[in-house]
């Protein structure tokens, strides 16, 4: 347990960026060992491994893939770098420093499950990012990891990297794909899911930028030295974006298991300011806040869901006492009102509602039942929007009411923020 | 005005890369504002001939996304995100510096025509260097008021455009001069178009 370089292990070396630096480090051995292997026994392994996806759903990565229907081709491949979860940091940072490591983990899912065409779909704002990505695909392509016939298997294999505009909602895999078809990047209704009827109505796989670079480390390393690490549920390490009211934020790749407590006292240097932990939240602006009290919960998808929150996609933000949980709350909704993509009314009307009743609050407007309001309209809208976007921007509130009702009923009672006005005090 | 050859170039070559030339419309939207600065009507009519597409889908697509700019703006932007983990560090604290340092409310360019900048609360990913703001599309975090003056000083001192997205290569556009009152950030509602 604690902090596992696995993923990062070469981070420090100098120009890991070049494919030679890349190379030495043992860069493209995977993907050579994986075009040795038959496509199948490839998924097999995988499956083996217990990898599960790192976007935030924690699905089997292996038994998404052996979803695809038999016999039906052109697949696609995408890569979903479209990360725009409040907190998440962590495939910019994978982009940034190894962007060869994310190819190579392209590459052998492309092979594992039959794929010619691969596609990179990374969020606008990730421009440095994109080019590093870039330069990466220009020289595998000259060093002939990419191409025709790709190191004389017999395979063709090309990677398109797409570039997105400004829309969180993309991440979400069948609005990714809508948007990489060219239109408004707007969920579609599940089944048939994308690995039957995907991009262009062709089976497709997306999968998130973290759970490809681990491909070929399993590749090379084998399914049991990967099931080894982190938990029997949780095989490997993940990335924990930490942020807030830490000494010391940053991405911390720990293994799977690893008690919270480890990663903000030890490895965060704790809440800083010499303050006391008053709140913090897994997983990212989706996922409900948990509490000192679930300190030694393990880093982990199901520990983390039992403790009643959500792993998500590995952002670790931290709040010290002096934070206001109905502001923290108030941005998170906000974010989710102005990233509704409008398709379905619950989210469209539900998000715009709860900003604005928000506002209230922070502005000394609310009244007394505007507490048991907002809760009426997350429940509205979760389990009935749309997508995932929907049900997500009511989680954080909802929780935030269950334990902090009190501070709810301080902005009503003073007519605004009593934090605020404490910091005023104190500067005053 | 019509978009240079090399644009034209780059969205037949877009329109032929992807399985359906359609997936070309968002890459050839960047290509344009990387040309123009911005996107208009024209350009967008110029991608749907190039496209064999109906201009209607060139701007339903592109006004669903909030990076596509719509109008001119100064020769660099600045972005700051106010999200609750940069807020935790101080973010608002910050906003407020670089709005009293530029002298133009949120959403305006300054009257030298330098810096637009607005407010996010879209998450830029840099919550671990937080406050952070972006710079033409590069990462400036752990702002201080200090780092914030360094920086201004830095892009109004800059005769170029911020590259790769002020319209390199060609004249910059027109700001709209000494704008003292910020466009709404988005439309109260209905949302046709974001930002």
């Amino acid at each position: 347990m604690g902090i596992k370089p696995l993923l990062t292990k070469d981070f420090a070396t100098e120009n890991l960026k070049q494919l030679a630096v890349y190379e030495k480090t043992g860069g493209y051995t995977g993907f050579k060992k994986a075009v040795e292997m038959q496509p199948d026994a490839l998924v097999d392994l995988v499956k083996a491994s217990g990898l599960r996806g790192r976007g935030g759903a924690g699905f089997p990565t292996g038994n998404k893939w052996s979803f695809l229907p038999k016999g039906m081709y052109p697949r696609y491949l995408v890569c979903n770098a479209d990360e725009s979860e409040p907190g998440c940091f962590k495939d910019r940072y994978l982009m940034e420093n190894s962007p060869h490591q994310v190819l190579e983990g392209i590459l052998i899912a492309s092979y594992a499950i039959g794929c010619n065409l691969a596609f990179i779909y990374i969020r606008g704002e990730y421009l440095p990012q994109t080019e590093a990505l870039e330069a990466a695909i220009d020289e595998a392509r000259q060093a002939g990891y990419l191409g025709k016939n790709v190191l004389g298997k017999g395979y063709d294999i090309d990677v398109i990297l797409h570039r997105g505009a400004g829309a969180y909602i993309c991440g979400e895999e069948t609005a990714m794909l809508t948007s990489l078809e060219g239109y408004r990047g707007e969920p579609r209704l599940k089944p048939p899911f994308p690995a039957v009827k995907g991009l262009y109505g062709k089976p497709t796989v997306v999968n998130n930028v973290e759970t490809v670079c681990n491909l070929p480390h399993i590749v090379l390393n084998g399914a049991d030295w990967f099931k080894a690490i982190g938990t029997p549920t949780g095989s490997g390490t993940r990335l924990w974006c930490m942020s807030g009211h830490v000494n010391r934020p940053g991405n911390y790749e720990m293994e799977n298991g690893t008690p919270i407590r480890e990663l903000i006292e030890e490895h965060g240097g704790g809440v800083w300011k010499n303050r006391k932990l008053k709140a913090f939240q897994p997983g990212g602006a989706s996922m409900m806040v948990l509490l000192p009290e679930h300190l030694d919960v393990g880093l982990d998808f199901d520990a983390i869901a039992k403790a009643g929150s959500l792993a998500g996609a590995g952002a670790m933000v931290v709040m010290d006492e002096t934070t206001c949980m109905v502001d923290a709350a108030r941005r998170y909704v906000k974010f989710f009102e102005h990233e509704s993509c409008g398709k379905c009314t619950p989210c469209r009307e539900g998000t715009y509602w709860m900003a604005n009743i928000f506002d209230r609050f922070e502005g000394g407007e609310a009244k007394a039942g505007d507490i048991d309001l907002l809760l009426d309209i997350g429940y509205n809208i979760d389990g009935r929007s749309f997508c995932p976007l929907g049900d997500a921007s009511t989680w954080f509130p909802r929780s935030v009411i269950k334990f902090f009702r009190n501070e709810f009923q301080e902005h009503i009672a003073e007519k605004g923020c009593p934090f605020k006005k404490s910091v005023q005090e104190a500067v005053a | 005005m019509p978009l240079a050859k090399p644009t034209v170039t780059q969205i037949q070559e877009l329109a032929a890369r992807y399985p359906s030339k359609q997936s070309a419309i968002i890459p050839a939207l960047w290509a344009v504002q990387h040309e123009q600065g911005y996107v208009t009507d024209a350009a967008m009519s110029e991608i749907a001939q190039h496209l064999g597409l109906p201009p209607s889908l060139i701007e339903a697509t592109a006004s669903f996304y909030s990076m596509f700019l719509t109008r001119p703006e100064g020769r660099h932007d600045v972005v700051i995100c106010v999200n609750a983990p940069c807020m935790l560090r101080g973010a608002d604290e910050m906003a407020a510096y670089l709005e009293r340092q530029l002298g133009v409310r949120d959403g305006a360019t300054t009257a030298d025509g330098a810096i637009t900048w607005h407010s996010t609360i879209e998450c830029l990913g840099a919550c671990g260097g937080a406050p952070m703001m972006q710079v033409d599309h590069r990462f400036e975090e752990n702002l201080t008021p200090e780092r914030i003056d360094a920086i201004i000083e830095r892009l109004r001192t800059d005769p170029l455009p911020g590259s790769p997205h002020k319209g390199e290569g060609v004249e910059a556009p027109t700001p709209n001069k000494g704008e003292d009152v910020a466009q709404p950030k988005k439309p109260a509602r209905p949302r046709a178009r974001k930002n």
